[in-house]
């Protein structure tokens, strides 16, 4: 059981720290974005098992040999009143460390997902009075407004691509159409849901530097998958067009605000030692639209998904397979 | 009959065109003005402009006189204000909304403007 404890700190302690900071400076993650996501989600996903099981299997560690034969005498000494002389005061301390870490990472993902389903019920019904359907593009709203803007706003079966007049002006219908398919890939692949889950991790554990760069690793994947669905029917040079004449149609309209106090919406949190967020995966977004690379070969892709599959099952079996290092 | 969603933009747009507070009477008959060319607005009951009216206050974008009879309502901001919100939050402008929405392009510094201009000249 000691045994156990001590693998899945030293575990969780890689899955804290040096994987994922190695993984947000690989440069091949940009060639397979799929493979990279599901990476990112094992990492975070077998980090906090064994965070969390590092602490319950060594604070259960005096009661029995294996975790199951353990959780049954505990709840003896919970219900059924027995002695707890076995525990001492680490034991314990270690028991309410895994208790409160897991309820506090259940309780932010719900608060978070509470936040957002408020903001965006207030911004559905902001949009509803203040944007029109399109006639041309099926569930599609347009906003009348100068700057060039376009977002998707989940919502199942009412989810929506919002557009705005200046984009719509901007752009060639050809351009357009490759925004729209950008967008709607969001929806469709459900990006919301994993841009909500790394946020709440993000937040339940401001701390740990890592989650805010795995939650900025994966809004840039999330960003070249939607790109690589619009690159199915929009030539690349089209998509760089419109994301170019996005991103630098809306800087013009940032710089243009000056005084109002929108003026320094461009300001970014920014933390020593870590890269800059936007520039950095606006600029790689681009660059891999612009010289591609070919995607990781069918067997680097199968590694990478058999190393994902493995960071969730050692900490599972570590927890679970009775008497395994006894 | 026009949709509840699409009577609130028609609602809100008379709100919107004057700087008076207007009653739920005087908004059905500019309604029934604004839309009369082939639209059913001309049946609108003064109870539906009511319910419309009601759930764009609960929403927040209108405010009743609460002194006189019939109750009078006006829009609370501007439209452009409202718009600017959206934007804002479309834009992942306005502080820790980054996971609400997912958008074509986010708030674009004048470096990552930069970035990309190089990017591109190269290109």
């Amino acid at each position: 059981m000691l045994l156990t404890a001590y693998l899945l700190a030293v575990l969780a302690i890689l899955l804290a720290w040096p994987v994922p900071v190695a993984l947000s400076r690989a440069r091949w993650t940009s060639r397979s974005p799929f493979a990279a996501m599901v990476l990112w989600q094992s990492i975070a996903l077998g980090g906090g098992l064994s965070m969390i099981g590092a602490m319950l299997v060594y604070g259960l560690e005096p009661l029995g040999d294996n975790l199951p034969q353990a959780v049954r005498r505990a709840l003896g000494i919970v219900v059924g009143n027995r002695s707890s002389d076995q525990l001492h005061f680490w034991h314990l301390f270690a028991l309410c460390a895994a208790a409160l870490l897991g309820l506090h990472l259940v309780f932010t993902l719900g608060l978070t997902y509470a936040r957002i389903t408020t903001q965006r019920r207030r911004h559905r019904e902001l949009l509803e009075v203040l944007s029109l359907p399109s006639g041309a593009i099926e569930r599609t709203l347009v906003i009348n407004h100068p700057a060039p803007v376009a977002y998707c706003l989940p919502g199942g079966s009412r989810s929506v691509t919002v557009l705005s007049d200046g984009l719509m002006e901007a752009l060639t219908p050809g351009e357009l159409s490759a925004v729209v398919d950008h967008e709607r890939a969001h929806l469709t692949q459900r990006h919301h849901l994993l841009l909500w889950s790394f946020e709440a991790w993000r937040q339940a554990l401001p701390w740990l530097p890592t989650t805010r760069l795995s939650r900025q690793a994966v809004s840039s994947l999330v960003e070249m998958l939607a790109d690589d669905v619009a690159r199915r029917t929009a030539p690349d040079e089209v998509l760089v067009r419109a994301i170019a004449l996005v991103a630098l149609g809306s800087a013009e309209a940032h710089a243009g605000q000056g005084g109002s106090p929108s003026g320094n919406g461009t300001e970014r949190r920014t933390e020593p030692g870590m890269p800059e967020e936007g520039e950095a995966s606006l600029a790689s977004r681009v660059s891999r639209l612009l010289t591609p690379q070919p995607p990781l070969s069918h067997a680097q892709t199968t590694a990478v998904l058999a190393g994902s599959g493995l960071l969730l099952a050692v900490p599972t079996v570590l927890l679970l397979a009775p008497g395994l290092f006894s | 009959m026009a949709s509840l969603g699409e009577l609130e933009r028609s609602v809100m747009d008379q709100l919107w065109s004057t700087t008076d507070a207007s009653t739920a009477n005087e908004l059905r008959d500019r309604l029934a003005q604004s839309e009369g060319q082939g639209h059913e607005a001309k049946d609108l009951a003064v109870t539906t402009v009511l319910t419309v009216l009601s759930r764009l206050e609960k929403k927040g974008l209108v405010e009743r006189e609460r002194g006189t009879r019939p109750h009078r309502y006006r829009a609370i901001s501007t439209r452009e204000d409202h718009t600017a919100r959206l934007m804002h939050e479309a834009l992942g402008t306005a502080t820790d909304r980054e996971a609400v929405l997912a958008r074509f392009i986010g708030s674009v510094s004048e470096a990552e403007a930069a970035t990309l201009r190089r990017l591109l000249a190269r290109g």
